[in-house]
């Protein structure tokens, strides 16, 4: 038995097999942030599948670690959900220890570590960790095969490739907030459009020297008159007959 | 190559759960089967957590029980600690850990949680096996309920939680027309899933309290 999850590759045998088919895999997700003049944006979509079955249309995938950090989360939903808890906890842990907060850099290595002692277990998990702190906005990558990157531009799960095109060809770093939050969530939209397993509602968050807020959250159904209004291409005509 | 031995078995077997402002419908069918064999028709798969706080299960029964019996002495513990009940969200987030806490060997179990929150407002928790968890307004989970989803959706779904500007969320509906829509998703359910009959038992949970019933559905 071969299950693919994300690209990666693992072999079961026995009962690994059938305790490897009872998960949810929230895989089949779109997730993006990106760093520019004013801070950070992060957006994601809503779906949930199992296979070809829409398990929720209202998932939260960015989470919101404190008030100055965010986590995308792309992968299994429940290692997703319990290890960004975990990290939660970590961090305030860090605060009342140095009386500070963690830095974006200190808090995507705690879970990078983790995961990397987890490596080969078997456990989903791309994620970015985006926020702000002492060096101003910050943003890594950090995935469950023990990968953590630093970057300016990210985008997570099947849909990326839609996502990253809207992305590359729209992106500059001088955006004002406004500019960067349609940028997201036209890149979302998109996505949203040609990924079967994306889809729901389009989430934006902006992440800037006081903390995140939630700028918007669009049900894709709806963004797509936006997008792309409703025009009469031809208007009904008598046939005449000859 | 030979077939391996696996300590899991399928039983089937339906829950939904319904919220409404001031009431939460739990229910789910009592067949208990294994392959095409039935082994018993009045089986429950409804459990109380705590005062406000009731889960049902299908999935793999022994592990239901297992993780019934984990939760029941997690919650005794609580109880001495705090001298209190659980509450539905606390009960919520320890479900999640425990489940999450067999990764690596999970409880075969698909729970729907359901109850009153602190301000006595319904509500449901949707799980998968390893403990993913989301409160939503209504769910189902089990053999039915890919059949059951669908119309739930159609009868009862209602704007976003992640919509901004936000929109209102209740399930509108009163208690009595959602058992009655309880009661018909599962004989709907009944005449297509063969995990899913006998009979329904559907439990209600408001400020005066928990009652029970039971329905029978088809048998065969």
């Amino acid at each position: 038995m071969t299950i693919f999850v994300g690209g990666f590759v693992f072999q079961f045998d026995g009962f690994q097999k059938k305790a490897a088919e009872t998960m949810k895999h929230a895989h089949g997700t779109t997730t993006l942030a990106f760093i520019f003049k004013e801070g950070v944006i992060v957006a994601a979509d809503s779906r949930a599948s199992m296979g070809g079955y829409i398990s929720s249309q209202s998932v939260k995938k960015i989470i919101e670690i404190n008030p100055y950090m965010l986590g995308t989360m792309a992968g299994g939903a429940a290692d997703c959900q319990f290890w960004h808890r975990n990290l939660g906890i970590k961090c305030r842990l860090h605060e009342l220890a140095n009386k500070r907060r963690i830095s974006v850099t200190g808090a995507s290595k705690l879970l990078a570590n983790i995961l990397y002692s987890y490596r080969g277990m078997g456990l989903s998990i791309g994620t970015m960790i985006a926020g702000w702190d002492e060096t101003g906005p910050g943003l890594y990558y950090v995935d469950s095969e023990g990968g953590r990157l630093k970057g300016k531009r990210f985008s997570v799960g099947s849909g990326s490739p839609y996502a990253y095109g809207v992305l590359d060809d729209g992106y500059r770093f001088d955006m004002s907030v406004e500019e960067a939050a349609e940028l997201a969530r036209r890149a979302i939209y998109h996505a949203t459009f040609r990924d079967g397993a994306s889809g729901g509602v389009a989430s934006v968050y902006y992440v800037g020297p006081d903390g995140w807020k939630k700028l918007s959250g669009d049900d894709v159904g709806e963004l797509h008159y936006k997008y792309y209004p409703a025009v009469v291409e031809q208007e009904m005509a008598e046939v005449t007959i000859a | 190559m030979g077939s391996r031995w696996s300590p899991y078995d399928n039983n089937g077997g339906t829950c939904v759960a319904i919220a409404g402002s001031d009431y939460c419908v739990i229910a789910a069918d009592t067949r208990m089967s294994t392959g095409y064999s039935i082994l018993t028709r009045d089986y429950s798969k409804i459990c109380k957590l705590a005062d406000k706080a009731v889960m049902a299960s299908s999935g793999f029964q022994a592990d239901v029980r297992a993780l019934q019996k984990n939760l029941a002495a997690k919650h005794l513990t609580y109880q001495h600690q705090h001298n209190k009940q659980m509450s539905c969200p606390a009960m919520a987030h320890l479900l999640s850990n425990t489940l999450y806490y067999k990764r690596f060997f999970p409880y075969y179990s698909f729970n729907v949680l359901g109850g009153l929150d602190n301000e006595g407002k319904g509500c449901v928790y949707t799980y998968d096996a390893v403990g993913s968890y989301e409160r939503v307004g209504y769910s189902t989970q089990g053999s039915g309920s890919s059949l059951i989803m669908p119309v739930l959706d159609n009868q009862l779904k209602s704007p976003s939680p992640l919509l901004l500007p936000a929109k209102d969320a209740v399930t509108p509906l009163s208690e009595s027309d959602a058992v009655d829509l309880v009661k018909d998703v599962f004989a709907s359910a009944t005449e297509r899933d063969i995990y899913t009959g006998d009979a329904v038992e559907i439990v209600v949970i408001n400020a005066g309290g928990i009652r029970r019933e039971s329905i029978d559905l088809r048998k065969d």
